[in-house]
């Protein structure tokens, strides 16, 4: 392969992950697919053909085939009509994949974003203190370990007394 | 011979994550408080997400074109091979949550070691599985540990309930020929490995409980060969009747 061609595949796959970056999650709008860390790869070959890799969060994630008709949409819009949108479940995805743009946005959004590194599985009842996301005390309790949505759990803060998501560490 | 017994264990843990997951849906709308509502919602979409995924992979190795909706809605009770606890009928919140706990606890050592599977497929369902499986049992644990140590009430339904569905658990160690014959190919653990883990969990969950730990008992339902309690029927007469009544129907 020449020189010439690596870099135009490279350049490809750069105008593809920009065009990634313009869809947003439907639940947490906010978010963008790749801060979120669910598009895995996107590979162009020489000859043209280009692949984009998508996980889902939750093996029932309702978002995902919503997620996967946004893709295609975005790729037939930068002129990728041939693209190949691949749904892969390994390795599975982990909360530790958003981005620290990704976090700061959930912050802003009002979301409490995950702790990085997932905990022990047996430690149940021990959990580490999550701030808010409003007045950042971390004198917060949970209400609820599930959401409006299977990525979100339910917390007060004690502190400013307001109700908040916290997007769950996976 | 292997293909089969591969379809099989397949429908087994697809059907227990699909029944379980359609007895959760019964309590939507109907669950003491608004968290728990949400709270068994979720829990029942990450297994019927499994059951998805799962289902889809057997109807595939049985190699005979049924989808995931063929094997979900037009099977009848004998061809399910889910496990007996999981279709044990929702009763109060209490019972619900104990047949959660101990299924929960199951699911955890089953899909962290299937995760190691020579089939590489199913490790990769496993290994999303096991994720959330996590959060489950900290769910129905807690939940657990908050009834039983809760009041005089909460503790006597509870243990009423652990006292009647304990005596379902012996079959989630049993192995049978094809539970064997899937261990032998490196596809399945040994299930009795998985059993001495499990057990201290549960003794661990149950002393924070104050709950008393029921005799093990003989069993007589083998759900995963197709043998089971009477509210199977009820539960599939339910979830069938639309593909059943109008074969096809589509959202």
């Amino acid at each position: 392969m020449s020189a010439g061609l690596a870099t135009s595949t490279r350049s490809i796959e750069r105008e593809i992950w920009g065009l990634l970056e313009r869809v947003p999650d439907p639940e947490i709008p906010v978010l963008n697919i790749v801060d979120l860390g669910i598009v895995r790869g996107v590979h162009a070959d020489p000859a043209g053909q280009v692949e984009v890799q998508i996980t889902p969060t939750y093996s029932a994630c309702p978002a995902t085939e919503v997620i996967r008709a946004s893709v295609r949409q975005a790729l037939d819009r930068g002129g990728f009509h041939e693209a190949i949108v691949r749904e892969a479940l390994s390795p599975a995805w982990t909360s530790d994949w958003i981005t620290d743009r990704g976090r700061e946005k959930l912050r802003q959004f009002g979301i409490a974003p995950p702790e990085k590194g997932v905990g022990n599985v047996r430690q149940l009842f021990s959990t580490r203190p999550v701030a808010c996301p409003r007045c950042n005390s971390t004198t917060t309790e949970r209400i609820s370990e599930f959401g409006s949505t299977p990525c979100k759990a339910h917390y007060r803060c004690q502190a400013c007394l307001e109700p908040f998501d916290h997007f769950k560490c996976l | 011979m292997t293909a089969a017994a591969h379809f099989d264990y397949l429908l087994r843990l697809g059907d227990t994550s699909l029944i379980l997951g359609q007895r959760l849906a019964e309590w939507v709308g109907h669950a003491p408080a608004l968290e728990e509502d949400l709270g068994l919602a979720n829990v029942s979409l990450d297994l019927l997400g499994q059951a998805r995924l799962l289902l889809t992979y057997a109807g595939e190795i049985e190699g005979k074109g049924r989808t995931e909706d063929d094997l979900a809605y037009l099977r009848d009770g004998p061809e399910f091979r889910n496990l007996a606890l999981v279709e044990q009928p929702n009763g109060d919140f209490g019972r619900t949550i104990v047949r959660q706990c101990l299924l929960d606890g199951f699911q955890l050592e089953l899909y962290g070691a299937l995760s190691g599977s020579a089939d590489t497929r199913l490790a990769e369902i496993a290994a999303k599985a096991l994720k959330e499986t996590r959060y489950h049992f900290r769910y129905s644990a807690g939940w657990l540990v908050r009834l039983g140590d809760g009041t005089d009430e909460s503790h006597r339904r509870v243990q009423r309930a652990l006292d009647e569905l304990w005596r379902y658990t012996d079959e989630l160690f049993t192995a049978d020929a094809v539970d064997k014959e899937m261990a032998s190919q490196g596809i399945a653990p040994v299930l009795a490995d998985l059993r001495p883990k499990w057990s201290r969990q549960m003794d661990d969950v149950l002393a924070q409980a104050t709950l008393k730990r029921p005799a093990d008992a003989s069993f007589k339902w083998h759900g995963k060969r197709g043998e089971h309690t009477e509210p199977l029927g009820y539960l599939l007469a339910e979830m069938q009747f639309l593909q059943r009544t109008y074969p096809g129907a589509r959202w």
